[in-house]
């Protein structure tokens, strides 16, 4: 008994010095795995010393991955140039994400750590309800933020607080809109998801929208994050309702899931989706027949020739040739955040020096009088509420590529 | 015929929790425990599968027959490493060993397979069957389904009261000192148990993912909880309340979601089940037994 007392405690503080260890070697590794291409870099010279700091946050791993790796790919491809076109106002960008698996209380750890870290900007986060969460925090250090991909209304209600991409509401007002004008069909079946702000925020303008514009929505079904894999019951109701078009205003996993179990059924509807459909090319294994002809808004579409949005693909694909399945609408969202940053940072004349606070009341500023070409909008503009102004486009899967409609 | 295509969509979805239920009431009866990893299990049959026919390029039927064989070796190996050592343990401890097994599953899938969600390529090749002028279709997913879960059902019936491993099994469910007193290896029955319901939870794997095919590390979690739910409500540790549990289930909830409110389906199910509990607490199919002292 005793001996097996002294070996269970030996063997608890061999786990603590294991523990520890880890902490202790991985803290400068993980600095260096997110900044080692820009500050290790001795080519790179600067006019000024210091560094601005930016933080990002969003889903690495978890259901939400694609977004967040997407997000950080594209932050990191825009401060490698900005940092090798002599940075911001001659400072060194130092860009550091952290992961919040898509969770509130992992993305307010994540923030609080990007702040001990000393981080000056957030460019962040990357879905919705962690940024709610987030923003109120920033509210209270008035630190700058913006979001790349946040879409939910109240994840910039401080005053600090912008967004790169559109947000539920304009998503809702635009996909009504551009079914109606270009008379995709009449009579629509919408199925969203109840337990996320996402979904029910472009649900409810949506369904406002189609009814100014006489279209007729004839069946709203629901589901939540518990009970996303099972959608007989929905669409054999909206099947009954005889919708011609399913509104999916819902990531691109329940997204498949619904159209694989319509087809299985006989039916085959119309489908028009949100940015949340983006990446649903990019699942493992997906069946190219079942998404052909899949319609959904979206600010960054490959195939698009304008020079800013060429430009983003040829150096994404010089920089990822491995990872091309990030390069959507979130690398594209965040890779024009830090270039945003950027032109409302040299707006405000930010530097290194400056307090957080500092900064955010700055760039708050400098954001309503700055006008930003970017890979998701030419010209896009911001109001001081924090929403940008740019317009929506459409995207089509045609033979498993992306093409604009 | 609205109403005929949401029972089916209901029967189909239950069959599969009726699979999985198998699983959890089989070592409930035996070895007294809720095996929680076994909702994981379903999730590792599912990725070999996966595996198997999309990397590998083997047909669906090797496929699966390779995910049952590592889903059987799994559920030992589990059985042996985890559950064994504590068998005289508190029943929290093997509770929370559970919890962790599911875990540690689920992490490695994570670390192997990665967070992407994968779409599943259906292991059935049979043709949805259209009736009533196309106002009603059947996926090939749901015959089968349906049909290969009757089937497994009925063979397990007649394994556990006709052949003598079965009877075996049986006997160490009623009594275990007995059994053992009586010449039956308890230990091997125990893990008999496990393998034939990990066994089992690698075609409730390959079929659940081929009617709902998004195939990530979670899939097994809630069809495992709702599983756990179909036997509790058909009477854990009884074979034939499983499968009444989780066919019950799956057409109430799919008929609350069709008829009352998707969104407050769970919520009606698990009324459901409060009630049935208050009625009859062994559930539907569970024996009442009465303890000597």
């Amino acid at each position: 008994m005793k001996v097996k007392k002294i070996l269970a405690l030996a063997l608890a503080l061999v786990m603590c010095f294991a523990f520890a260890a880890c902490g202790d070697s991985n803290t400068p590794s993980d600095d260096e795995g997110a900044t080692s291409e820009q500050t290790t870099d001795s080519n790179l010279s600067f006019a000024n010393e210091g560094t601005l700091k930016i933080g990002g946050i969003g889903p690495l791993t978890g259901d939400n991955a694609q977004y967040g790796m997407a997000v950080q790919l594209g932050a990191e491809l825009a401060v490698a140039e900005i940092n090798a076109a002599g940075g911001i106002n001659g400072y060194e960008i130092e860009f550091r994400m952290e992961d919040d698996v898509s969770q509130e209380e992992r993305a307010v750890n994540a923030y609080n750590s990007l702040k001990d870290w000393g981080m000056q900007m957030l460019m962040g986060t990357v879905t919705s309800t962690p940024c709610k969460a987030v923003s109120s925090e920033t509210e209270v250090d008035n630190m700058f933020l913006l979001t790349p991909s946040g879409s939910s209304v109240d994840c910039i209600e401080p005053d600090t607080a912008f967004r790169v991409c559109f947000s539920d509401p304009n998503q809702g007002l635009g996909a009504a809109d551009y079914i109606a004008d270009n008379q995709l069909a009449t009579k629509i079946g919408v199925i969203y998801n109840s337990s996320d702000t996402y979904s029910t925020g472009i649900k409810d303008k949506f369904v406002e929208e189609a009814a100014a514009k006489g279209l007729d929505v004839v069946a709203e079904e629901a589901f939540t994050n518990d009970s996303a894999t099972d959608f007989n019951a929905q669409i054999t109701n909206i099947r009954a309702a005889g919708a011609e078009l399913i509104f999916l205003p819902i990531y691109y996993t329940p997204a498949s899931l619904i159209m694989s179990q319509a087809s299985a059924m006989g039916y085959t509807p119309l489908y028009f989706g949100s940015d949340g459909m983006d990446g649903i090319l990019g699942m493992d294994n997906i069946d190219t027949a079942l998404v052909e002809g899949v319609m959904y808004l979206t600010p960054f579409i490959e195939s698009s020739t304008d020079e800013v949005t060429a430009g983003f693909v040829s150096a994404f694909k010089a920089a990822y040739p491995s990872q091309l399945q990030y390069m959507n609408q979130f690398a594209a969202d965040a890779y024009d955040a830090m270039y945003i940053i950027k032109a409302a940072a040299e707006k405000a004349g930010i530097t290194a020096d400056m307090s957080v606070s500092d900064i955010g009341t700055a760039m708050a500023t400098a954001m309503t009088e700055i006008t930003v070409n970017g890979v998701t909008g030419t010209g896009i503009t911001w109001d001081a509420s924090g929403e940008p102004t740019k317009e929506p486009r459409v995207a089509i899967i045609r033979n498993g590529e992306v093409a604009a409609a | 015929m609205k109403f005929l295509s949401q029972l089916i969509s209901g029967v189909s979805l239950g069959s599969i929790y009726s699979l999985i239920a198998l699983g959890y009431t089989m070592v409930y009866g035996i070895a007294k425990m809720l095996n929680f990893a076994h909702g994981d299990v379903i999730m590792v049959g599912a990725f070999v599968v996966y595996t198997a026919c999309v990397a590998g390029g083997l047909s669906p039927f090797f496929g699966v027959l390779i995910a049952v064989v590592c889903c059987t070796l799994l559920g030992v190996v589990i059985e042996r490493l985890a559950y064994k050592p504590l068998r005289s343990a508190a029943s929290l401890a093997v509770l929370i060993t559970a919890i962790g097994v599911s875990y540690f599953l689920q992490n490695m899938a994570l670390l192997i397979f990665g967070s992407d969600t994968k779409q599943f390529s259906s292991v059935v090749s049979l043709p949805s069957v259209t009736l009533a002028d196309g106002s009603l279709t059947i996926s090939g997913e749901t015959i089968v389904t349906i049909v290969l879960s009757l089937i497994i059902m009925v063979c397990l019936y007649l394994f556990i009261n006709r052949s003598k491993p079965g009877k075996a099994m049986l006997a160490v469910s009623e009594d275990k000192g007995a059994a053992q007193l009586m010449g039956i290896n308890v230990n091997a029955m125990i893990a008999l148990t496990f393998a034939i319901g990990s066994a089992l939870a690698a075609i409730a794997g390959a079929l659940l993912c081929s009617s709902y095919p998004a195939l990530s590390p979670y899939t097994g979690a809630m069809p495992g909880i709702k599983a756990f739910v179909a036997a509790v409500f058909g009477g854990i540790g009884s074979i034939p309340g499983a499968m009444v549990g989780g066919v019950l289930l799956g057409v109430i909830e799919n008929l609350s979601k069709g008829y009352i409110s998707s969104q407050l389906s769970d919520a009606i199910v698990f009324a459901v089940l409060i009630l049935v509990l208050l009625i009859k607490p062994t559930g539907i199919m569970g024996k009442k037994i009465n303890e000597k002292v």
